[in-house]
């Protein structure tokens, strides 16, 4: 009875042992936040070049994320890429209208994610507004390619 | 006639084959079947113990070890391009997704697989499985079932074990010994690691490759030839088949889970 009573002690710490691996693992390696279903509103933008922006890239404003990109489709008439964002909710009703969306790359081979930055008007973006002033995303062989038309010039 | 003798003895292996995964399926469904209930699962807790709690301390060692390794490795390799703040998502990415159910799948067939098949060979050679029968208990039910749940529930836990400790012991060289930034450590392993695509998909692998460890292993010992070289033999085949079967699976299961991007 003893022997039996030592077994269950050590299959249920066992057991806690492993679970609180698996919680270690979602919550402190992958970064997985329990209030995922956090209010927030959306706001598209197109882009003429996304460079490698995927979905689930992330969105900054002052270098702080915001938000994340949540959607990417292509726009068949004007042939842009329209960029669906979610943004937190407690932003609605304090971007002004002419706000600009860009598309920065993180270091110099890192991954691409949409910088925002506020303007100056006072009227506001509501939810699902789309942002006018947008800046495709930097592609280093059209950068080479301008330096190299600019330096055979002189 | 030499060529034919040999042809009739490819068949024969061909239809021998054939009969021993038929033999094994019916076994898996006789003992899912037999899922444990009442008196059923104290025998299932002392399999778990037995497969689960004194596996773990090669799987805490072992885990260890290969963060330890993974880390310095990675580490050497990440500064020449100047990039080893990225050693967290490098050292996470490759645990959680392919080291930690692959290796932890390995030790355990060879830790608590061998040790299964051995038993249940055991049983067979001294014809206690027979006596079972006669008094009017299942083996199955007895000692098939618990061994198979047991292992289908110690695997993802000991997986999930292993990769926790291998992080741990990654910080442990990169971060305390190399130097690189704490924060950057856990900041890229967080921006990168995403809990379904790679940690569940890791506790997938883990639960599959434990189904199929226990499965081997139970059904070596209960199939083999009931003498002292039998049961050799079956311990041998039980960690052989196992591994094979852990590294084919696992191919699959990442081409299945990750080869669309």
């Amino acid at each position: 009875m003893r022997k039996q009573h030592w077994i269950e002690v050590g299959v249920g710490a066992f057991m806690l042992f492993g679970i609180v691996a698996l919680i270690f693992l979602a919550l402190r390696v992958s970064g997985l936040t329990l209030d995922r279903n956090e209010p927030s509103f959306t706001l598209t933008a197109s882009f003429s070049n996304i460079g490698g922006l995927k979905p689930r890239s992330k969105v900054t404003l002052a270098g702080v994320v915001v938000g994340r990109v949540t959607d990417i489709q292509l726009d068949t008439k004007w042939y842009e890429a329209k960029v669906t964002m979610s943004l937190e909710q407690k932003l609605e009703g304090l971007l002004s209208t002419d706000t600009s969306a860009s598309i920065l790359t993180a270091g110099l081979l890192g991954e691409n994610y949409i910088g925002l930055t506020v303007g100056a008007e006072t009227d506001v973006l509501e939810d699902g507004d789309e942002i006018r002033d947008t800046q495709s995303a930097l592609v280093l062989e059209d950068l080479i390619n301008k330096f190299l038309i600019n330096s055979t010039k002189d | 006639m030499i060529g034919l003798d040999s042809l009739a003895r490819l068949g024969r292996a061909g239809l021998a084959l054939m009969a021993a995964l038929g033999r094994s399926g019916v076994l898996f469904f006789q003992a899912v079947w037999g899922w444990p209930s009442g008196q059923g699962v104290k025998l299932w807790m002392r399999q778990v113990h037995f497969i689960g709690v004194l596996s773990l301390i090669i799987i805490v060692v072992s885990g260890l070890f290969i963060g330890m390794v993974l880390g310095l490795q990675g580490y050497s390799i990440l500064v020449g391009f100047g990039a080893e703040q990225a050693l967290g998502q490098m050292v996470a990415l490759s645990l959680v997704r392919e080291l930690a159910p692959v290796v932890a799948a390995l030790l355990f067939a060879g830790r608590a697989g061998s040790a299964v098949t051995a038993e249940i060979g055991l049983m067979k050679a001294t014809e206690q499985l027979s006596s079972m029968e006669m008094i009017g208990v299942d083996p199955m039910r007895r000692i098939i079932a618990p061994r198979l749940y047991a292992g289908f529930v110690a695997m993802p836990l000991l997986t999930a074990i292993f990769a926790a400790v291998g992080i741990l012991g990654g910080m442990l060289v990169g971060v305390d010994w190399l130097g690189v930034d704490e924060g950057s450590y856990w900041g890229t392993m967080q921006a990168t690691v995403d809990f379904r695509a790679d940690v569940i998909n890791g506790m997938i692998k883990s639960v599959i490759f434990g189904l199929v460890v226990t499965w081997i292993a139970v059904f070596q010992g209960y199939d083999l030839v009931p003498t002292s070289e039998g049961i050799s033999r079956a311990t041998t085949k039980t960690v052989v088949y196992s591994s094979l079967a852990v590294l084919g699976l696992d191919f699959i299961l990442t081409a299945l889970m990750f080869g669309r991007i």
